[in-house]
């Protein structure tokens, strides 16, 4: 007999193993999204829809009413269905490229009207479904399939600062974070109060989460972590960026 | 309990936006998503000054990208959500429905079609045919009623949400800038005194009970990793599609029974091309008229019918062929000639039809 690892309630355990690569991140994000929903208690109420790119492989990790979107209409989708009924508990699950490129003007409209729904982005700083090209977030000097040379900020400009400029278009009420997933107890309360932000109906939620791909990174677990903890977070601070209780953003991170 | 937006059955005078803001109120639809293109614009001004009245919503979105996505999840929480566009915002209103042709969701958009291709202009056209009946990396598997007065605007828009709801492809009430700034008189009514039934929404994710404890959680996705995934999926789909078809199908006709040439258009040049047509047969003329009202299903076993008899058509439309393509489809295995009077963007006359007609009598 298996012994079968703990799981958040509220994961469907058949689809498991989940289909993601050796390494991802996206698996420890959802781990993170499943204790904050079963801590809350949502799962009756909770509606997940998942973009399009890597996040589309979640489309039945849950036992929660789920919807596979089109690449960046994730957040419309989400916002349509929380206007309609605003008892549902809304979850935008997107990529970088999803959120930042394909559907940057849905992420920007749906903070600006500030919808009373919770988007998760998931930055590993490139496209990782299609291959490894450059995205919004790939690091300057970052080697990707589309910047084989390095990224050069001159021709591509620098990475996309996402919760930074959700927190600068938003009103009180929102919520914007950024977490890791080398530091999931921490990431797990910030999905936790962007939920909870959303459950008492203050505004639009958002938290960014700093990713692994060692597949299109090519790189090994040592480098991997390396690269999450240390390299990224020179360009991506850690921390609460809006919250009624908010810190400011924390220097680096711990495992913890 | 639903409101009753119309009490008693009146005649009015009204622009083709605003019956079509007044139609979905007596479709009791719950909410509208919308962006500003001309000239659909005062179907939202409409529904945003009576929505309130009636417990109604509206969203102004930041595209028609996020008005058919935003209507996607209106119609997945369970409502009768539509929206309305034109030119370039049906462009972009094609990736939102092929996902709810994928996941057979029962979205209503009204189209009001303006000048093309790219922004061309604001006034009129029948150039977004192919668009609508097969626009998007799909197989077309939607609805498409196109009318020709403002009557047909009202009854059909009610329909439309009926049509969607009943069989789950989304559905398209195709207008145009005449129908839509022109004013009419038409009669309108609440469908329920007229004991004209209206299919119930029900919500495909957020019903009762906790998923996989009380029911089994909705998972929708329109991604397969396999081809034969994909062609198990479509079968089923377009088996479904083919199978409510025929019921669907609506068109017009008259006189073609021993007609020399068949005048055949849709929409609001339909409206010349029956004048023209009752004008000939005074003159004694054996001309006949066909309309089809949906573009898609189209009426294929009349069409057929009729060109097995008939040795010519006249095709008339606002458009360089595009109704054309979808005859010419549907009268697969005809000899009858097809004469095309096309006038891509503009208007047609009665008079230019009987010219035309004339012409190819002589």
């Amino acid at each position: 007999m298996t012994i079968q690892p703990a799981m958040p309630k509220s994961w469907r355990a058949d689809t498991k193993p989940h289909k993601f690569c050796p390494g991802c991140g996206h698996g420890l994000v959802l781990k993170a999204l499943g204790q904050a929903i079963d801590e809350l208690g949502i799962q009756d109420r909770a509606v997940f829809g998942c973009d399009i790119g890597c996040s589309l492989l979640s489309w039945d990790f849950f036992n929660v009413d789920t919807v596979q979107t089109h690449h960046g209409r994730t957040n419309p989708v989400i916002t349509g269905l929380k206007r309609a009924n605003p008892d549902l508990i809304g979850i935008a699950y997107m990529g970088d490229g999803g959120g930042y490129a394909i559907g940057a003007q849905h992420l920007v409209s749906a903070a600006t009207r500030n919808e009373r729904i919770t988007a998760i982005l998931v930055n590993n700083t490139q496209y990782g479904m299609t291959g490894g090209q450059m995205a919004p977030t790939t690091l300057p000097g970052q080697k990707t399939e589309t910047t084989p040379y390095g990224r050069d900020i001159e021709q591509t400009g620098h990475p996309t600062q996402g919760p930074e400029m959700v927190a600068a278009i938003t009103k009180e009420g929102a919520y914007v974070a950024r977490g890791t997933v080398a530091n999931l107890r921490q990431l797990k309360n910030f999905i936790k109060k962007a939920l909870q932000n959303q459950i008492e109906g203050n505004g639009f939620s958002f938290v960014e989460v700093l990713s692994t791909c060692p597949t299109n990174w090519r790189t090994n677990a040592k480098e991997t972590w390396h690269f999450v903890e240390n390299e990224m977070t020179q360009y991506f601070k850690i921390g609460e960026i809006k919250a009624p209780d908010s810190k400011g953003p924390e220097e680096g991170q711990t495992n913890g | 309990m639903p409101s009753k937006p119309i009490q008693d059955e009146k005649r009015v005078f009204m622009t083709g936006n605003e019956v079509v803001a007044w139609a979905a109120l007596a479709a009791r639809a719950d909410i509208m998503y919308g962006y500003p293109i001309t000239p659909q614009n005062e179907i939202m001004h409409y529904w945003t000054r009576l929505a309130p009245k009636h417990d109604k919503k509206f969203l102004q979105t930041e595209d028609e990208l996020s008005a058919g996505f935003t209507t996607i999840g209106g119609v997945l929480a369970g409502f009768k959500a539509f929206t309305a566009t034109a030119g370039p915002g049906n462009t972009l209103m094609q990736e939102p429905m092929s996902m709810a042709e994928m996941m057979r969701l029962p979205t209503v958009v009204v189209v009001q079609q303006r000048g093309g291709p790219s922004t061309a202009t604001v006034i009129y056209s029948q150039q977004e045919v192919m668009l609508t009946t097969f626009g998007g990396n799909g197989e077309g598997l939607r609805i498409v009623y196109s009318t020709a007065n403002h009557q047909e605007l009202f009854d059909y828009t009610i329909k439309a949400f009926n049509s969607a709801w009943k069989y789950r492809f989304p559905t398209f009430v195709l207008g145009d800038g005449y129908q839509a700034k022109m004013r009419e008189p038409l009669t309108i009514y609440d469908p329920l005194d007229k004991n004209i039934e209206l299919v119930k929404p029900e919500p495909y994710v957020g019903k009762p009970g906790t998923p996989a404890i009380d029911r089994p959680p909705t998972q929708l996705r329109n991604t397969f990793s396999m081809e034969e995934e994909l062609f198990e999926a479509l079968q089923e789909i377009i088996g479904d599609y083919e199978k409510v078809a025929p019921e669907i199908a609506e068109y017009q006709s008259f006189g073609t029974e021993d007609a020399d040439l068949v005048i055949i258009a849709h929409g609001v040049v339909s409206r010349a091309a029956r004048l023209a047509v009752k004008e000939m047969q005074e003159n004694g003329l054996k001309v006949g008229y066909f309309r089809p009202i949906t573009l898609r299903p189209m009426p294929v076993k009349e069409i057929q019918e009729i060109a097995s008899r008939v040795k010519r058509f006249l095709v008339v439309e606002s458009a360089y062929g595009q109704l054309a393509r979808l005859l010419k489809e549907a009268a697969y295995r005809s000899t009858a000639e097809m004469v095309p009077l096309y006038k891509p963007g503009v208007g047609v006359t009665a008079e230019e039809v009987v010219k035309k007609a004339k012409e190819i009598l002589s």
